[in-house]
This record gives structure tokens, sequence and C-alpha cells, in this order.
């Protein structure tokens, strides 16, 4: 029993949380990774596309909650999605015609693509504070959590409870399906394929006549996809608020250097290494190492390593290391 | 005329002209080989007839049709295939997906076209799941011919195929060339092993400064005792 | 010709907003116009002469803003008594665990040795916090209502513009040694994270800053308004010409800035100019143009770079120290990465990169329209809502939502410009496109 209650609490603050901040920084650092794959730039404006997906979603479920439409125990966003996804689509691939596509064919170097990025970073933001405003807003609906803590008790008769929200299990499910669609198009589709050509020999793909247009179309949309499943995620599972999606840039863009930029398989990796890290990091451990140690033991702090005010300097730190340890990452980047 | 000709090609990349009047052509179940001295313009004379630089003058011609202001992908889709000298293969992706988006064009059923590639380099069969960036220098390049033979060209274009392979796998390619050539399609090489090349050739041309200055048979070229001295080492 | 009459064009600006609004708000407008342009000085060192992308402005001008603290507020002495030890034990432990580190990565060889430095680091931190956690909240609870932080160093505050320029400099070392050399996005996502983490510093670390508290009252460079208000020469200079006293007290002061910040912005735009023209500046822009070449012809790119980035982000560290100065509080939570980072690119770009005096005209020109936006937006907003019904809720969102507006402006006249003209408003002389 000593040994369960300290893991039903890990699970409970560390273990859980990290596997459901993990899942949404992966999808997020996929859609960097995928962009920089194909198009060969860090995209600064992705945070603000998954807002951007985001909020077309939120207002859609608003639509329906006032329709009276729901989805029971889930959330109505679900039902919400596609259509924010489309949405998201329209708005990525009308800034691939408007902004990129003229650089593309300048043949302009990366770092013009990244300042034209930031330009589309700034538009997106006034777009979606002039839309819904830059206030918090909770569009969770359905039933709250898949056991709470004190089921969980009464189920196990420990004394530590561990919680399971809707929304955590939900992030964990549309992960697992959405990275197995995604893999399964990368490496069973011949438009997939192509993808994965263009990105490790763009010279090469252009002589086996694979059209850089639709590759490069393909890539926004599955950016957008991928970007309002991961904002949608993220904001049922605390709220959403225009701003988080800036603050969440960098452990993104962290995920997806750590695991090697261009990798997907890296941008995964790399969106758990750097959720646990800080989850890890800024979890207090004093109650776990109250059940492990002996009688009197008890450690006087809260034996925190790192103040939760710190969380985004651990990406920071594990990009560092990274960069100078081994700055194509884990799994080689570069290509998709 | 010839099946392909690039015809008194002259042109570069940008500045001055890197190859002036130059004329390189191949026939059908022919082996073509283009030698020269270094920078001599040989390769850069291959990617004009492939439309990789925009010529001044001169024009391409291929089976009757001119194709002289053609994107180098509208000329896959006319049937040239093409091998750079490097970064010719898919690195990341394993040796059937490389043949996969070498028939990326085609519509139809590509099952009979791998499986012959697969019976001209048998090692690729065995070694079909596996990343091409994990294979042998020569193994590599046989994964880069085999994705050119997908699109079932009519001509086949390789830039120095033997280049940081060993002599015995450069023999082992050239006796597969040959047969591709056997099968009816028309090959054009440039070649830094002149020797070995000029024996396997049909035609061969020696290039000097971005001009023709040899132009024979392979078997004259190598009984032309000027060009023994001069660039065949004696 | 063309360029003076952009700066004349701009004067006039200056002038109808005198007119038409009021003098004080054209100075107020002013005076934050030369300090965007001392902060596009600096980020068009960096990007316009080599090409380098700074993503963490915002953490620049904030420890400017910190050194401005630092300097200028007088010690809390019972606090440094209470936790200053505690606080310099610490910091020369972590010095120390450094040196090893730095000592143990140089003489150990065996595979592993990361490892081993990673292990003396944490070990250094752990040991160090063992101080630093009794000393800062002691710190902290020495009159947490008035301080409850160690103070500064009570020196004028024009001081800290130095110093602000240094600890920047020391943070740019930092971030430059790590990211350069490698690919240029690495840079960027590297500044940007440093920048946050400095901003988190400066919200957190109550003993250093009093974070979300703030600091107010930081002592001025130029006389008070109240002050002035009973010199005599000013109540009769009101009094000639038809103003309150108030008005000219407060026109003095914002003047006084104005002169100050003038007279700054000067000599780093001289020092700039007089760098670009020097075969310093010549050999920047050739590594900018052709880095491998650069490289082949023996150049130490990297450290050039590192030189140049540390030179860049000073100039942006001093700017910061200007702006807290004016502002007369510094207050962490009002560091936004929208408004100090992308803002200022804005600037550089739309100015013209590579040329200083594009910068300065283009930190002109973004920050009047920056301020000016707002009233124009709103403007705007009424004109095309004009028709629709006083309580009408669109009308009443689209009014609310003027003020966001701007946003979207900015990031439109950025991708205008890099688009349609990528040289900017005074492109960079005497060199073709980029």
């Amino acid at each position: 029993m000593e040994l369960l209650n300290p893991l039903a609490l890990l699970g409970n603050f560390l273990i859980i949380p990290g596997l459901t901040y993990g899942c949404q920084l992966a999808l997020g650092a996929l859609g960097v990774t995928l962009i920089y794959g194909i198009l060969r730039f860090s995209n600064f404006a992705h945070g603000e596309t998954m807002a951007l997906g985001t909020m077309a979603t939120l207002l859609v479920t608003l639509w329906l909650q006032s329709a009276g439409i729901s989805l029971g125990p889930l959330p109505t966003a679900l039902l919400a999605l596609p259509v924010g996804i489309a949405i998201c689509i329209f708005f990525t691939l009308a800034t691939d015609r408007l902004v990129y596509r003229f650089y593309r064919r300048q043949k302009s170097t990366p770092v013009i693509f990244l300042i034209a990025s930031l330009g589309v970073m700034f538009l997106y933001n006034g777009l979606i504070r002039f839309i819904v405003g830059p206030g918090d807003r909770i569009f969770t609906d359905g039933e709250r959590f898949i056991f709470t803590a004190r089921e969980f008790k009464e189920m196990t008769g420990l004394r530590e409870g561990m919680a399971f929200k809707t929304t955590q299990g939900i992030t964990i499910v549309v992960t697992i399906v959405i990275v197995a669609l995604l893999f399964w198009f990368l490496t069973r589709t011949r438009t997939g394929k192509s993808m994965r050509a263009y990105s490790d020999n763009e010279d090469l793909a252009l002589l086996s006549g694979i059209s850089p247009d639709k590759v490069v179309m393909v890539a926004w949309i599955l950016t957008a996809v991928l970007a309002t499943i991961a904002g949608t995620l993220y904001g049922l599972d605390k709220s959403f608020k225009p701003f988080t999606y800036l603050q969440i840039l960098l452990p993104i863009f962290a995920a997806a250097i750590v695991g090697g930029l261009g990798s997907p398989l890296g941008a995964i990796a790399g969106g758990f290494v750097i959720a646990f890290s800080e989850v890890a990091l800024t979890f207090a451990y004093k109650r776990v190492l109250g059940y492990l140690l002996p009688e009197g033991q008890m450690p006087e702090g809260l034996v925190q390593l790192l103040s939760t005010d710190y969380k985004f300097a651990v990406s920071f730190a594990i990009l560092v290391i990274v960069l100078l340890v081994r700055p194509t990452g884990i799994f080689r980047g570069q290509t998709i | 005329m010839k099946f392909l000709i690039g015809e008194s090609m002259t042109g570069g990349y940008g500045g001055a002209d890197i190859i002036t009047d130059c004329t390189i052509g191949v026939d059908q179940g022919e082996i073509a080989v283009v030698v020269g001295p270094n920078g001599a313009g040989k390769s850069t004379a291959m990617k004009a007839v492939f439309g990789m630089l925009s010529l001044r003058e001169g024009r391409v011609v291929l089976d009757g049709e001119e194709i002289t202001s053609l994107s180098p992908q509208a000329r896959v889709h006319k049937g040239m295939g093409f091998v750079p000298q490097t970064n010719n293969v898919f690195t990341t992706m394993t040796v059937q997906e490389n043949l996969e988006m070498g028939a990326f064009i085609r519509e139809d059923s590509i099952n009979a076209t791998m499986e012959q590639v697969f019976e001209l380099f048998p090692v690729l069969g065995e070694k079909r799941k596996q990343a091409a960036g994990e294979l042998s220098g020569g193994q590599r390049q046989q994964v880069a011919v085999g994705r050119a033979l997908m699109t079932q060209p009519k001509v086949l274009m390789l830039d120095e195929p033997t280049a940081g392979v060993s002599p015995i796998v450069m023999d082992e390619l050239f006796d597969r060339i040959i047969e591709i050539a056997k099968t009816g399609i028309a090959i054009l090489m440039v070649e830094q092993n002149a020797k070995q090349a000029l024996d396997i050739a049909d035609r061969g041309y020696v290039l000097v400064q971005g001009g023709n200055r040899y132009t024979d048979t392979g078997e004259a070229l190598l009984a032309n005792p000027e060009v023994r001295r001069a660039f065949l080492g004696g | 010709m063309r360029n003076l009459l952009l700066f004349l064009l701009m004067a006039a600006l200056f002038a109808a907003v005198g007119f038409g609004q009021s003098w004080s708000l054209s100075l107020a407008i002013l005076n934050l116009c030369l300090i965007s342009a001392v902060m596009s000085l600096g980020v068009n060192i960096q990007w316009g002469y080599a090409g380098l992308l700074n993503v963490g402005i915002m953490g620049f001008v904030a420890l400017g803003g910190l050194a401005a603290v630092l300097v200028s507020m007088p010690p809390v002495t019972d606090a440094i008594n209470a936790g200053g030890g505690g606080v310099a034990i610490s910091a020369l432990i972590m010095l120390a665990t450094f040196a090893v580190m730095y000592m143990a990565n140089k003489h150990f060889h065996f595979f592993g040795r990361k490892l081993l430095v990673a292990v003396i680091g944490v070990a250094g931190l752990m040991f160090a916090r063992h101080f630093f956690g009794p000393a800062t909240d002691a710190i902290e609870s020495v009159d947490p209502a008035g301080t409850g932080n160690l103070g500064g160093l009570g020196l004028p505050i024009i001081v800290s513009w130095v110093v602000g320029g240094f600890f920047a400099a020391a943070a740019a070392w930092a971030v430059g040694k790590i990211s350069l050399g490698l690919r240029s996005d690495y840079l960027a996502i590297a500044t940007l994270g440093i920048s946050e983490i400095i901003v988190a510093v400066l919200k957190y670390e109550d003993w250093l800053t009093r974070g979300v508290k703030n600091v107010s009252g930081l002592p001025r460079p130029v006389p008070y308004e109240v002050n002035l208000q009973k010199e005599t020469w000013v109540i009769e200079f009101a009094a000639k010409h038809g103003f309150t006293v108030q008005e000219v007290s407060s026109l003095i002061v914002k003047g006084s800035y104005a002169l100050l910040f003038t007279i700054v912005l000067l000599i780093v735009l001289y020092l700039s100019e007089k760098a670009l023209r020097s075969p310093w500046g010549r050999m920047m822009r050739a590594i900018r143009d052709n880095e491998v070449a650069a490289e082949a012809m023996g150049k130490d790119v990297k450290g050039r770079h590192l030189q140049v980035f540390i030179l860049g982000s000073a100039v942006i560290g001093v700017a910061g120290a200007m702006l807290t100065t004016l502002d007369g509080q510094f207050t962490p939570a009002s560091y936004q990465p929208l408004r100090f980072t992308f803002l200022i690119w804005v600037m550089v770009i739309v100015g013209g990169s590579g040329n200083n005096w594009g910068a300065v005209l283009g930190g002109f020109v973004i920050w009047f329209f920056w301020i000016e936006a707002e009233p124009i937006g709103l403007w705007l907003m009424e004109f095309i809502t004009s028709g629709m019904a006083e309580d009408s809720a669109l009308r009443i969102h689209l009014i609310k939502s003027a003020a966001h507006m701007r946003l979207m402006t900015m990031g439109l006249v950025l991708l205008l410009v890099l688009r349609f003209t990528p040289r900017g408003l005074i492109p960079e002389r005497g060199y073709g496109r980029r």
C-alpha cells in the first residue's frame, strides 16, 4: 500500500497532466515540423494558427450550444471541430497564396519566410482579438470527469485520489488517433510519400515529377488540421485565451527542435520530453517522499526543483542543452 | 537525325557561356558517352540537354519534336530519365519507396516495372525495405538508376554514375547499363573514367573547353592516337 | 533629398498633433519615438549589418529597465543586512560552480564527462539554493508594502543607461555563444526563449525587482513639474504667452527628456554610421551577403556575429533603461512580446534594413501610427458604424474592438512592405537587392 499511494499521487499530479500536455505539445510540434520539412522555415505564426482554429471551433461550439445541440457527456466542441478545421484550412491556404507563395517563387532565404511569418502572426493575433477579444473563455461542457479523485479513492481504497478529467481522456485518445492517421498518410499513401520525398530531396522530387504546389498545399492543410486539434484540446483542457497561444510557441519550438526539426517522430518524442520535464521539475515531491521515507524524515521544504513560475525556463534549458550537445535533435531532423 | 539530340548548344548559368556550339546526341538502343578533361563542360552539356540551364543558342530535339523550351519536369513526361551525380536518392526512404517515387507521374500499375528493376539489380530486391541512405555507394547508384527507370523512359541520362565507386562495382554497373541499352532505351552518359566508358560506348564525344573536339564511335576514339595521348593517358 | 523630405513630413505630423490634439501629447509621442528609434537602431545593427534575427528584443529592453531600478533606487539597508549576505554567498557558490563546471569540461576527456558537468551543476544549484531561499525570504519580509527588495545603488539614473547596455550585452554574449553558428532559425528561437525567461525572472524575483508589485518613484534626470511651477520664470513665461503654469511645466519636463534622448540617439546614430563605413562594417556586410565565401577567406564568421549581436543588444539595453527612466516606474508585467519585439521588427523592416537613417525613421513612423492608430481606428469605426442603430450589438463590438485593429494593421504593414518594397522607406546604400 505504501507504494500505491505515492504512485496515485504521482499519477494525479505528474503522469496524467504530463501525458495530456505532452499530447498537446506533440500535435503542435508536428505542425511546426511539417512546415519546416516542406517549406523549410520555422513558422512563428503557428501558435496563432492554433488560436485561430480554436477560435473558429469555439464560435461554432457557442452557436451549437445556443441551438441546444450537445454531444451528451462529451464536449460539444468535438462536434464543432470539423468546422473549425475547415475554417483554419481556409486561412492557412489563403495565407500561403497571398504571402508565402511569392517568396517561394523568389526562392527567398528561410529568414525572409520567418519574418513574413512574424507578420502573419501579428495579423492573426489582431484578427482573433478583434473577433473574440483578449479575454478568457471556457467552452468545455459535458461530463467533467471520467472518474473523480473521490471515486478513485472509493474504488481502490487508497488514501490518495487520482482524478481523470474527460478533457484529458479525450486529448490522449484524439492524439493517438490523429498521430496514427498522420503516419498512415505519410508512409502508406502516394501523396504522403511524395511529401516525404519532397522534404528529403527537393530537386530529386521535382525530377520525379512531384508537384511542389500540391505538396505545399497538403502541408498547409495538415498543419491546419493539427493546429486546430492541438489548440482546441489545449483550450478544452485549460481555457481559451489568445495570449496563451503566444506563450505556448516556445515549448512547441523546443519540442520540435529537441526531436529534430522536420522529423514527425521527433516532434512527438520532443513533445513528451518537454512536457514531462516541465511537469516533473515543477512538481513538489514533498508528499510523495512523505510516503517513501521513514517516519520523522519528512523533508522541510516542498522539495520542488523549480517554481512553477519558471516552467517556460524548462523548455528553454532543454533547448539549450540540445543545441549544445546535439543540434540535429534526437531523431536527426531536416527531413520528414 | 538522332533520336535525342542537343544541337549547337551555347549557354551557361547566367554569366559566361560554359558550352559553345556543342552537339551531343544518342539513338535508341545505343550508348553515347561524353568524356573530356575536368571543367570541359561535360555535365553542363548533359544538363543543357535535360533543360536545367537555358540555352542562348541551339536546340534540343527528342524523337523529331523540339523540346528546347520545356522544363526538366516536362521532359520527364516526354520520356526522359535523369540520374544526377550526387544526392540522387531519397536517403530517408526505403528502396521500394524510392522506386515508387520514381514512378510518381505514372497512373498505371508499376509493379511490373518494379519487378524488372529488381531483376536488373537483384540486390535492390533483397533490400527493398531498407532505407536508401543505409546502402553502400554502389547500391545507392543502383537505386538512383532504378528510380529513373521507373518512368519507363525512352532516354536515360546518367551524370557520372561511377563517381566514387570501386572498379569492380564500376564494371558491374556498366554491365547493367549495357543490359538496359539492349532493351531499346537510349543511354547518354557523362563519364570520368573515359577508357572504360568508351569501351562500352557506341558513340563517344570528347569535349574540350565547352566544345566538341572529337566525335566518333567509341571504338574509333579508343584507337585514335591523339585521343589516347591527350585524354586516355597513352 | 527624398530622405530629408520624409523626415520633414514626420516633423509636420508632430506639428499636426501639436496643433490638433495638444503639444504635450505631441512631445510625449516624440519621446517614445526617440526611444523606439534607438531600439530599432540596435536591431538594425544585428539584422541590417549581419542578418542576425533577434526575436527576443523584449528581454534586452527589460534588462535595461532592471538596470534603471538597480542603479537609481536608494539601497534598503535593513534588507541588505537581513539577506544581502545570503544572496551574495549563493551568487559566489554559483560562480564557483560555473568555474568548476568549466574546468571539468576542459580537463577531463573521458566518456560521460558531460554528465559529470551536469551533476556538478545541479549540486552547485542545490547548495546555492540552501542559502538563497532563506535570504530572499528575509529580504522580502522587510517592509513588503514599501520595498521588500534590496533596492539599488542610489546613483543618478542616467548612469543606468550605460549599465543597461552592459546587462543586455552580457545576456547577448550568453545567447550568442550557444546559438550562433547554427541555423539562423535557432538564434531566433533561442532569443525568443531567453527573453521570456528574463521577463519571468523580473516578474517573480520579488527580492530583486519587487516583481508584479512594481517599482515606482524612480528618481528623474530632469526637474519635477511641482518644483518648476514654483519657479518665477516659469510663472512669468506662462503669463506672458497665455499658457497655464501646469502646461508650461509639463512641456519643459517632456522637452528635457526629448533633449536627453535626442543626444543619445545622435551618439548611437553617429557611432553606427561610422562603424558601417569602416572596414569592419564592410566586412560585416560581406559576411552577411556571402557567409560561405567570407568563411573561405578566413574570416571568423561566428566571432564577428557574436560581436555584432552583443553590440546591437547593448544598444537595445540602453533604450530599455531610457524607457524605464521616462516612465518613472518599472512594471515587469508591461513587457509584452508584441509591443517590444514584433513592433520593433516592423520599424526596422519598414524603415529599411541595413540603413541607420531608415531604422530611425521606421522607429518614428511606426510608433507614431501605433499611438495614433487608436484614435484613427476609433474614428474609422464610428464612421463605418454611423449608419447602424445606437445600441446595435455589432456596432458596440466593433467600436470596442477598434483597439485590436492596430495589431492587424501592423501585421499588414509588415507584410506589404516586405513584399512590395523589401528595402524599406530608406534603402541601404550601395547594395543591390538581397
